[in-house]
């Protein structure tokens, strides 16, 4: 892999909770190329955006982070200093939040809230500062970008607010934007406006993009790479075309099956469901996350420590004891319809 | 073979909005004359995005709201002038967000048995049978009747309100995006149930969503709302096959289906939706629109009927219908004086 920006080496998270220790996110291991666009995908509780939060070094102060590698771009994270990491936090590493609502502060103008993060690490004018600013909001599209730039946040819409989120993130140029359902809380026609020019902007400054989501279809549409979160862990890693042309995870197969399609799903008919409750992460959970809800398990399955294993095909990794058999029976299926 | 169970006739709700300090109040038209008839039997989908009235139609609907103009027909009766616990009886909601619409300090039982309380059912013995028997047939277990809202999942939770809206047996459910605040996988459950359950008690469904994947696997036919008003309605089919309003058409291109490779499709509606309370004049959508006409701007369009299914844009409109038909089926909008200030 040539030139990864961000290399995870076993990143563990674990999170002190009453009840004992929860752990939110299990030996996670990726790197992200340069210019690659790199989604994390599951279902609530997964440990998504605790991922996020845990590279940004954001975590709620109950939670413990730990980690074999965790580079950006070739620079060590884990031992830095809240004051080195804060030089890198909007710099060199962005996030884009969920809620464009809670996450832009209502006391400061957009203008205000844009230029912090340039004059905080570069050595600018605030007049340069402002023009960058200027410039920016007019890159996503924001029309009478002046007159914006002194408004709040409450004045804008929540579209609006989130072309502002990623002018924020862009204003440094960061190697590495972060963006945690940057499009759930808007409208479809928004959703689709937005993530095209989340792709636009990553192309012309070349940075590198994770972007977490619950939404299958913004993965397949902008992703090129995905990971499959279910319970803390990966449980399948590959190319978007591998991971929705060939699932091989019986939890990535079972979420395929659940969304309709239209013009594809016959209507009113029973979609797929996945049965049953993700698993409580707090202790132990002995052998594969997904064996209590998988219609394959067997024996084998609710014992020891189930690895990623590859498919036939190169940087196609699933976590299951059974695949090979579980995939052939859905290419015959595949073929078949 | 028409039987609708909810008449619409021209349905407006006005907000008076505060403009700013010292300002003094404007209108905002949530509802804007909407005429719809939903019949018996059928899954109505309501598509649109938000601030587009879809909610306060519904609770127009199930008699929350009264309309400012107009009249709502449920089951032949008005439903202003009808009692509020007739009106329960025949209707019942299911809302958005299982978290907030469940009474977090009564029992999942009592939760679930409130409906016949509130609507005097005469045979209190029977209730707690009842309760259980509607627990099963949504799929919740017997042992959670007396576990509190918090101890549930948001996906059993939904199913409380499932269960709740179904007990007394109405007619028709409004659901008010029933499983956009689920996961997928309890997204999928939860569309299964409603499916079920409406061949099982023959139920009307009013589903509003944004989600339009959901909308086409649920629904039988579909309204689409744009600033207050429907502009276009067909069966399902018809509507996705080929949408006939360009909005309708920008609408069904923003669907992401997880099909890789297709990349983000451009959608060309531009970054705002307009504000209520000072709607664009003529065709609310014409600034937004990739087809706009000079006479866009000026007047506000029919409602042509066409293919099955109404759509009120000038693409359409006499002189073109004209020529093919012959006799063209447009009634006039009503003016309002109130659009021309």
């Amino acid at each position: 892999m040539a030139n990864p920006i961000l290399e995870i080496d076993d990143l563990c998270v674990n999170i002190d909770v009453p009840s004992g220790v929860l752990r939110a996110v299990q030996n996670i291991s990726f790197t992200v190329a340069k210019g690659e666009t790199l989604c994390i995908v599951g279902e609530s509780g997964c440990g998504k955006s605790i991922t996020a939060l845990s590279l940004m070094n954001l975590l709620p102060k109950s939670a413990k982070r730990s980690a074999n590698k965790l580079t950006l771009d070739g620079q060590d994270l884990r031992d830095l200093s809240e004051r080195e990491m804060s030089d890198l936090r909007g710099n060199r590493m962005a996030m884009i939040f969920q809620e464009p609502m809670t996450s832009l502060n209502p006391a400061y103008t957009i203008g205000n809230q844009l230029e912090e993060a340039m004059l905080r690490h570069r050595n600018v004018s605030t007049a340069e500062a402002r023009d960058r600013a200027l410039f920016l909001l007019e890159k996503v599209g924001i029309t009478a970008a002046r007159s914006r730039l002194g408004q709040y946040p409450h004045q804008l819409s929540g579209g609006l607010r989130q072309r502002v989120m990623i002018a924020m993130s862009m204003m440094c140029e960061p190697a590495l934007i972060l963006a945690d359902e940057p499009t759930t809380a808007l409208d479809v026609t928004i959703q689709a406006q937005i993530l095209h020019l989340l792709a636009e902007l990553r192309a012309e400054f070349d940075s590198s993009l994770i972007l977490i989501t619950h939404d299958l279809g913004v993965v397949a549409r902008v992703a090129d790479r995905v990971a499959v979160m279910y319970a803390g862990q990966f449980v399948e890693t590959g190319t978007t075309e591998q991971v929705f042309n060939a699932p091989s995870h019986p939890y990535t197969q079972g979420l395929l099956r659940c969304i309709p399609i239209p013009g594809k799903t016959k209507r009113g008919a029973h979609l797929g469901a996945i049965p049953g409750i993700v698993p409580n992460l707090v202790g132990n959970i002995e052998g594969c996350h997904f064996a209590s809800r998988c219609h394959y398990a067997h024996d084998a399955c609710h014992s020891g420590d189930i690895a990623l294993q590859s498919s036939f095909e190169k940087s196609h990794e699933y976590r299951c004891l059974l695949t090979p058999k579980v995939c052939a029976a859905n290419l015959k299926k595949g073929v078949a319809a | 073979m028409s039987d609708p169970v909810i008449e619409a006739s021209d349905v407006t709700r006005t907000f008076m909005v505060s403009a700013g300090f010292m300002r003094g109040a404007k209108p905002l038209q949530a509802v804007n004359g909407i005429s719809l008839n939903v019949q018996r039997g059928e899954v109505l989908g309501i598509v649109g995005e938000s601030g587009c009235g879809k909610t306060t139609l519904a609770k127009m609907m199930l008699g929350l709201l009264e309309p400012t103009s107009g009249t709502l027909r449920l089951d032949g009766k008005l439903v202003g002038a009808a009692d509020r616990i007739e009106v329960a009886r025949i209707l019942q909601p299911i809302f958005q967000d299982p978290y907030s619409s469940l009474n977090p300090r009564k029992s999942i039982g009592d939760i679930i048995m409130l409906p016949l309380k509130v609507q005097g059912d005469p045979d209190p013995s029977t209730w707690r049978k009842r309760a259980e028997d509607i627990m099963d047939l949504v799929g919740l277990p017997k042992r959670v009747y007396n576990n509190f809202p918090n101890q549930l999942s948001g996906g059993q939770r939904q199913r409380v309100a499932i269960a709740r809206a179904l007990i007394n047996r109405p007619k028709i459910v409004i659901c008010d995006e029933p499983t956009s605040a689920l996961d997928v996988s309890v997204q999928s459950q939860i569309l299964n149930l409603l499916q079920d359950l409406r061949s099982e008690f023959g139920l009307t469904y009013v589903v509003i969503s944004h989600n339009l994947a959901v909308v086409e696997h649920i629904a039988t036919r579909v309204a689409v709302m744009y600033l207050g008003r429907i502009v276009e309605q067909s069966d399902t089919d018809k509507l996705f096959k080929s949408p006939r309003h360009p909005y309708t058409q920008a609408l069904l291109s923003s669907v992401l289906t997880p099909e890789p490779g297709l990349g983000v499709p451009d959608t060309h509606l531009g970054a705002a939706y307009p504000n209520p309370i000072d709607p664009p004049s003529g065709c609310t959508f014409h600034p937004r629109c990739a087809q706009v006409m000079e006479r866009c701007s000026i007047e506000a369009p029919p409602c042509i009927a066409m293919n099955g299914g109404l759509v009120e844009c000038h693409l359409y409109a006499a002189d073109k219908t004209n020529e093919r038909s012959g006799k063209p089926k447009v009634t006039k909008r009503k003016s309002s004086g109130r659009r021309k200030r």
